[in-house]
């Protein structure tokens, strides 16, 4: 399935045996109203159907900037959804797509069901984007009550929410202080708080982790696990691949304005070359295994050596003929580290992307 | 995307409909305002404190004046206007504003003076004009030819006006008709000749064509008065000689008076009128005769003789 | 919709009071008190022609400058500074924004008329040391001048929403300075020909007419306004402002934040 070479989009999806993500392969043709399938299923959090933005730059606008290519996705109502690639790859660019910052050269998104600049689906989903600027004359109070305001939400419930959600970004004193004087963290606080404060049923979060030390960052995954608890839909877009590993239901992967794959981390990483680690009493290597091209430690007066998995069978042969004593064989688990470093290959490493 | 298609309607819609009643509005206002701009003028007392406060770009606002003053004129002249009250402050305002900006004088002397409804019939506050003119441009020989115009031909000051040309044509470059003028102030004052003469420096010292044609409109009816004397008098020649007036110019022409059909200056012949009067054919087109007018002829309110008429 | 207009709206106004833009109302009340006292010292009799005509000029220009000092900002700034993006992802509508905006940067100016015009009135009664019937035009002349604060609060709104905020002020202040010639243009226009007769016309009938709502100098003069005036002066600057607002939304809607 995974070539290694630039297949489209469409057809790099790893379907989870468990979730049925429909629109997969059959993007352009699916009409949900058509399907009578669909009234049976639950409708997705998030549908993305073919959102693409090309930008002229140039003086004479002759430039085309190829953003985002035909993107077709689906996210399920109450999965956390990682959105992961390097810097550059077009994660902004579909969130603001997506909340009708930017106008799609093609393609429709609908969120909850409802179009994208349907008022009823903005009043049920919150965004937080990259290093959030906010009003800074304000203080942290009149900033939520504003957007609250804005939110819909009515006056009695406003002021109970508002110190409810500070609590939970852990700012629970400082909502009479003036933004202007507000870290890069307590603003990031701020910013989930405005993103969850109208008790939206969707949430869309652009890189959360930026700017916070690392007990900032357990307690912003806490919160999004609770989220995830509360029945909300996460969607957020890093390229913090260990925060998406520990997290998401679910990834996609994009790079170069391109889907590159969707599934389970499982899944994604089960495709990965793994390795086996095998070691064994003694200092000698056998030739086999030395030629098999893993790595291999003496340590004392074991051998500690990391090989592919398919060659493990030989390997135990050959040290079976040699009459070693084998000590242990464990499989090393894949990471997404691995997925990416393998399955972007040399020429599109993230080192060379910056569009 | 059928959220922004009908906001794009309906703002494009509110957009032309305010377009449409911004332009009908603004008519209305022009109506219930007009000339009331103009009639601030009134309340610049002083020219030199509004010279100050246009912070050193009063050179434009002197063409503003300036084109405020000709459109006032043109406009006001073309309905026939008797007063023309805001024609001095407009023009005071202006050479206040730029002391050096020469045609302002030169309408000054042109239709400041003139009684109505040629002009505003304020020699003296042309005369003020021009001599703020002078003490500004010494050297410019046209305002002392202006200030002797005037009291040639509003004040009737003949020794004013001849201490004027004088000085003038002092100036070097001035024109040579200077010293004859000042000349001709002395004896020939009520001349057809000097009038002529001064009518004709005028016409050829300026570029302004309101002024040109108020100056060649003088000429044309300085020439009217002369052949319809001349004519008369010739007329009356064949009477004595005949016995009986002539019954046209033809008549003339076989008794040996006259040469051909004679013309006025714009080229059409003068009639001869039963009684022995010479009268010319399109009155309302010669401004300014004093003779030759068809008998019972009353001028028009709002003689033509402007290029915006 | 309304309640998140009002919203925008008097955030708008308190952003504008916490940039301390109030504070411009010192430096007219020292302005005011100086020439008071100055000209009633003087005594030349036209002390109230001064305290008229400085006051209601100075109200006009320090209006017409924080209109357009705020006013070029108003969308630039929060596009720049992505302010927006939590806005805009909330139940508001584009135009809600403009609108929203629009009222809130007229409604801090007209309060800061409201304390200048004590401040006229007092400065008044200073040297005449009492009211006369003929000073109620002087409300009718402070009015105008908010009409024309409403026009040029729209029209940098307008600029604001598509160009740089150096740009806007240019264009903004150019408006001004030329709007306040309009009937003059409108004259020269009648005198050309050809197609710069229609280039002329157009650019005459287009640029906002300044020059009808001021009405300074007659007032300072105990002239009276005509009811007709006031009328259609109010009736073009809410169709010119709207003009304006309708253009600013219809080039917002379209565009794509950076």
């Amino acid at each position: 399935m995974w070539a290694g070479s630039r297949v489209p989009a469409l057809f790099t999806f790893v379907i989870p045996p468990a979730a049925q993500t429909g629109p997969a392969c059959f993007a352009f043709a699916y009409n949900p109203l058509k399907h009578p399938i669909n009234l049976h299923r639950i409708m997705p959090a998030i549908e993305i159907l073919g959102l693409e933005k090309t930008y002229s730059v140039g003086f004479w606008r002759k430039k085309p900037k190829r953003a985002l290519r035909p993107l077709h996705l689906a996210v399920e109502p109450g999965e956390i959804f990682g959105f992961l690639g390097p810097n550059g790859a077009g994660k902004t660019t579909t969130l603001k797509l997506l909340m009708g910052l930017v106008h799609p050269t093609a393609g429709t998104a609908r969120i909850l069901g409802m179009e994208l600049d349907d008022p009823r689906m903005k009043a049920q989903i919150g965004f937080l984007p990259e290093q959030p600027y906010f009003y800074d004359y304000l203080t942290a109070r009149e900033l939520l009550d504003y957007y609250g305001q804005l939110s819909g939400v009515s006056a009695r419930e406003r002021s109970r929410r508002i110190q409810d959600v500070l609590g939970r970004v852990g700012l629970p004193d400082v909502g009479g202080v003036q933004l202007r004087k507000f870290s890069k963290g307590m603003l990031q606080r701020v910013g989930i708080a405005q993103a969850i404060l109208h008790d939206p049923k969707v949430v869309f979060l652009d890189e959360p982790m930026s700017g916070l030390d690392p007990m900032g960052r357990r307690e912003v995954r806490d919160l999004m696990l609770q989220l995830k608890a509360e029945g909300k839909t996460v969607f957020f877009s890093t390229h913090i691949l260990s925060d998406a590993e520990a997290l998401c239901d679910r990834v996609a992967i994009i790079h170069l304005g391109e889907l590159r794959s969707v599934g389970a981390v499982a899944d994604l990483t089960a495709t990965v070359h793994s390795k086996v680690e095998i070691v064994w009493d003694g200092t000698r290597v056998p030739s086999a295994i030395e030629n098999m091209g893993g790595e291999c430690h003496v340590v004392g007066q074991t051998v500690r050596a990391v090989l592919p998995d398919d060659k493990q069978d030989v390997a135990i042969d050959a040290l079976r003929r040699e009459h070693l004593r084998l000590v242990s064989v464990v499989p090393v688990r894949a990471s997404l580290e691995d997925y990416f470093v393998q399955k972007l290959r040399p020429a599109e490493t993230p080192a060379e992307v910056r569009a | 995307m059928s959220g922004l298609r009908r906001i794009t309607v309906i703002a494009s819609a509110v957009l032309l409909i305010s377009l449409v009643a911004s332009v009908v509005l603004l008519r209305r206002v022009d109506e219930v305002r007009s000339g009331a701009t103009l009639e601030e003028v009134l309340y610049i007392s002083s020219p030199k404190l509004l010279k100050r406060l246009s912070l050193g770009y009063s050179g434009l606002l002197a063409d503003i004046y300036w084109t405020r003053a000709v459109q006032y004129f043109g406009s006001k002249h073309h309905v026939g206007a008797e007063r023309y009250d805001l024609l001095a402050p407009l023009l005071e305002i202006t050479t206040g504003l730029d002391p050096h900006l020469t045609v302002a004088y030169e309408y000054g002397s042109s239709f400041l003076a003139a009684r109505p409804p040629n002009g505003a019939g304020m020699p003296q506050r042309a005369v003020q004009l021009e001599e703020f003119g002078i003490r500004n441009n010494r050297d410019d020989w046209k305002l002392y030819y202006e200030l002797g115009f005037i009291y040639y031909m509003e004040l009737k000051d003949y020794k004013a006006a001849a201490e004027a040309f004088a000085r003038g044509s002092r100036i070097p470059n001035a024109h040579p008709w200077l010293k004859l003028l000042a000349a001709r102030m002395a004896e020939r004052a009520g001349d057809v000749r000097t009038a002529q003469m001064m009518w004709a420096t005028t016409f050829n010292s300026t570029t302004d064509k309101s002024i040109r044609a108020n100056a060649a409109a003088h000429l044309r009816a300085l020439q009217v008065d002369d052949d319809v004397t001349n004519l008369e008098t010739l007329v009356e020649r064949y009477r004595q000689q005949t016995g009986h007036l002539p019954g046209s110019f033809s008549d003339l022409i076989s008794a040996g008076f006259l040469r051909g059909v004679p013309v006025d200056p714009l080229g059409r012949p003068y009639k001869l009128g039963g009684d022995g009067h010479v009268e010319v054919r399109d009155p309302d087109d010669l401004p300014f005769i004093q003779k030759g007018m068809p008998p019972g002829y009353v001028p028009p309110k709002a003689p033509k003789f402007l290029p915006s008429d | 919709m309304n309640r998140r207009i009002a919203s925008i709206a008097s955030n708008t106004f308190r952003e504008a009071v916490r940039d301390r833009v109030l504070y411009n109302l010192i430096a007219f009340a020292l302005l005011m008190s100086g020439a008071a006292i100055l000209v009633g010292q003087i005594s030349i009799d036209i002390e109230r022609l001064v305290v008229i005509n400085l006051g209601l000029t100075a109200v006009s220009l320090f209006g017409i400058v924080i209109a357009i000092f705020i006013g070029i900002g108003l969308v630039s700034k929060e596009i720049e500074k992505r302010t927006l993006y939590t806005v805009l992802s909330r139940p508001v509508r584009r135009w809600e924004f403009i609108v929203g905006k629009f009222f809130g940067l007229a409604g801090t100016l007209v309060v800061n008329t409201f304390f200048m015009a004590i401040g006229v009135f007092a400065a008044l009664l200073y040297v005449s040391h009492r009211f006369q019937r003929s000073d109620g035009w002087l409300l009718v002349a402070l009015y105008f001048i908010v009409l024309e604060f409403l026009i040029i609060t729209a029209l940098a709104l307008l600029f604001s929403s598509f160009s740089s905020p150096l740009l806007s002020a240019v264009f903004a202040f150019s408006l001004f300075v030329i709007g306040s010639f309009a009937e003059d243009l409108r004259g020269f226009a009648g005198l050309t020909h050809g197609i710069t007769r229609w280039l002329a016309t157009g650019a005459a009938y287009l640029v906002p007419n300044f020059s009808a709502l001021n009405v300074i100098s007659s007032v300072a003069h105990d002239q009276p306004v005509s009811g007709q005036l006031i009328a259609y002066n109010s009736a073009y600057a809410l169709v010119y402002a709207a003009m304006a607002l309708s253009g600013a939304v219809l080039i917002f809607e379209r565009r794509d934040l950076k």
